[in-house]
């Protein structure tokens, strides 16, 4: 059925991050520890699966010349919320994402699926593909995370995998290490995928 | 005087918006193939975020905070850059058609560039006052500016050099982008 195939397209056949290359921004930004990756994921996909059903509710009713405008009204509409949730019950989170979470409105992803995705198809589709996408996102800002905290602090979601000799690599954590961690990756998928 | 300064330089060079900040990177690595767009694109956003820093400015103190809208920044903020974006496309379009043709093609795009709403959002979080708002917009853009032409100096001469085959196009960019971040990462000391 249609409903797994849009759900499955986003995580690995047009991964928003390694296939499409859109949001490299928070991607690049938060992903200092595995758990920032993550929680910035969510926050996303939350935020992707709200405003994909919203406007495919109402394409109809959203005139076209004004559709961005519109688009855009929505999703800072559920960006407001998410960053109110995140205030009140994961401060902590909140604090480590700073200011990109206001800056998910910004997210290239979601405008780009609301664009070429949510405003073309029905409800169903629309929330499938917000979620499949949504994980997606959150899977490579996770991998991310997790290299960058593995090397620059010896541990994955704060669990230290090395042990106490190790000397972390600060690097990683700056944001060159972001450049390094995701350019590389990127080559490694490249070298992958041409020699299956 | 010298805190105006400050602001400059630390927006230029110590916490360069594209490199140090990650604001503003689909633009950076988008149109950086060669260094006259990436001129043309720092002058548009140069001229958009001095304009947003100063309207959001004022929208935010005039506006939000009296009437207890503050949850409102959001979706305010993204509103008056996207109207502002539409507004100086408009006006340039009118009153400068050589400046709208060199421009023209970025200005739609600057709407979703996370700088500009950046810049919005940290002027009226480290509580600057209306001139150190200004400087601070200007500082930014100009880094991106900065950022934006040397990496597109550089990516011009990567074309011509010899790449391993799974580098090409962004990985290799996203290295260059590295060494760059690495060079900047020099200059925290400086204040």
């Amino acid at each position: 059925m249609n409903f797994s195939k849009n759900l499955f397209n986003g995580i690995i056949p047009e991964n928003p991050i390694f296939k499409l290359m859109l949001g490299l921004c928070p991607t690049l930004a938060v992903t200092t520890a595995a758990m920032n990756g993550l929680g910035m994921g969510l926050a996303t996909m939350v935020v992707l699966v709200g405003s994909n059903v919203v406007i495919s509710l109402i394409k109809k009713q959203i005139p076209d010349k004004i559709r961005i405008p519109a688009f855009i009204v929505i999703i800072a509409s559920f960006v407001t919320i998410v960053g109110m949730l995140l205030k009140a019950y994961f401060p902590d989170l909140d604090k480590a994402l700073g200011i990109f979470i206001p800056l998910i409105v910004v997210n290239c992803v979601i405008l780009a699926r609301a664009e070429s995705f949510a405003s073309k198809n029905d409800v169903l589709n629309s929330l499938a593909d917000g979620i499949g996408m949504g994980l997606g996102f959150t899977l490579s800002l996770t991998i991310l995370g997790s290299i960058r905290e593995l090397f620059g602090a010896g541990s994955i979601f704060g669990i230290s995998v090395f042990g106490g000799s190790f000397e972390p690599a600060i690097m990683m954590i700056l944001p060159p290490g972001a450049f390094l961690t995701l350019g590389l990756l990127l080559g490694l998928l490249n070298k992958v995928s041409a020699s299956k | 005087m010298v805190q105006l300064f400050i602001i400059l330089l630390s927006a230029i060079l110590v916490n360069n918006f594209v490199l140090s900040r990650f604001l503003g990177i689909c633009p950076f690595l988008g149109v950086s193939k060669q260094v006259e767009t990436a001129v043309g694109m720092g002058a548009a956003v140069t001229f958009v975020m001095v304009l947003a820093s100063a309207i959001t400015f004022v929208i935010q103190y005039a506006v939000l905070e009296p009437f207890g809208l503050g949850y409102l920044q959001t979706i305010a903020f993204i509103l008056v850059i996207a109207s502002l974006v539409q507004f100086v496309e408009m006006v340039i379009q009118k009153s400068s058609p050589t400046l709208y043709q060199a421009l023209g093609v970025y200005l739609p795009l600057i709407t979703t560039n996370c700088a500009v709403l950046g810049v919005a959002i940290l002027n009226i979080q480290e509580e600057y006052n209306f001139i150190e708002t200004i400087f601070h917009g200007f500082g930014a853009a100009v880094g991106f500016t900065l950022a934006i032409v040397l990496f597109a100096g550089i990516r011009e001469r990567l074309v011509v050099s010899d790449v391993p085959k799974p580098l090409e196009g962004f990985p290799i960019a996203l290295l260059t982008a590295s060494l760059m971040s690495m060079a900047f990462l020099g200059f925290q000391g400086l204040l």
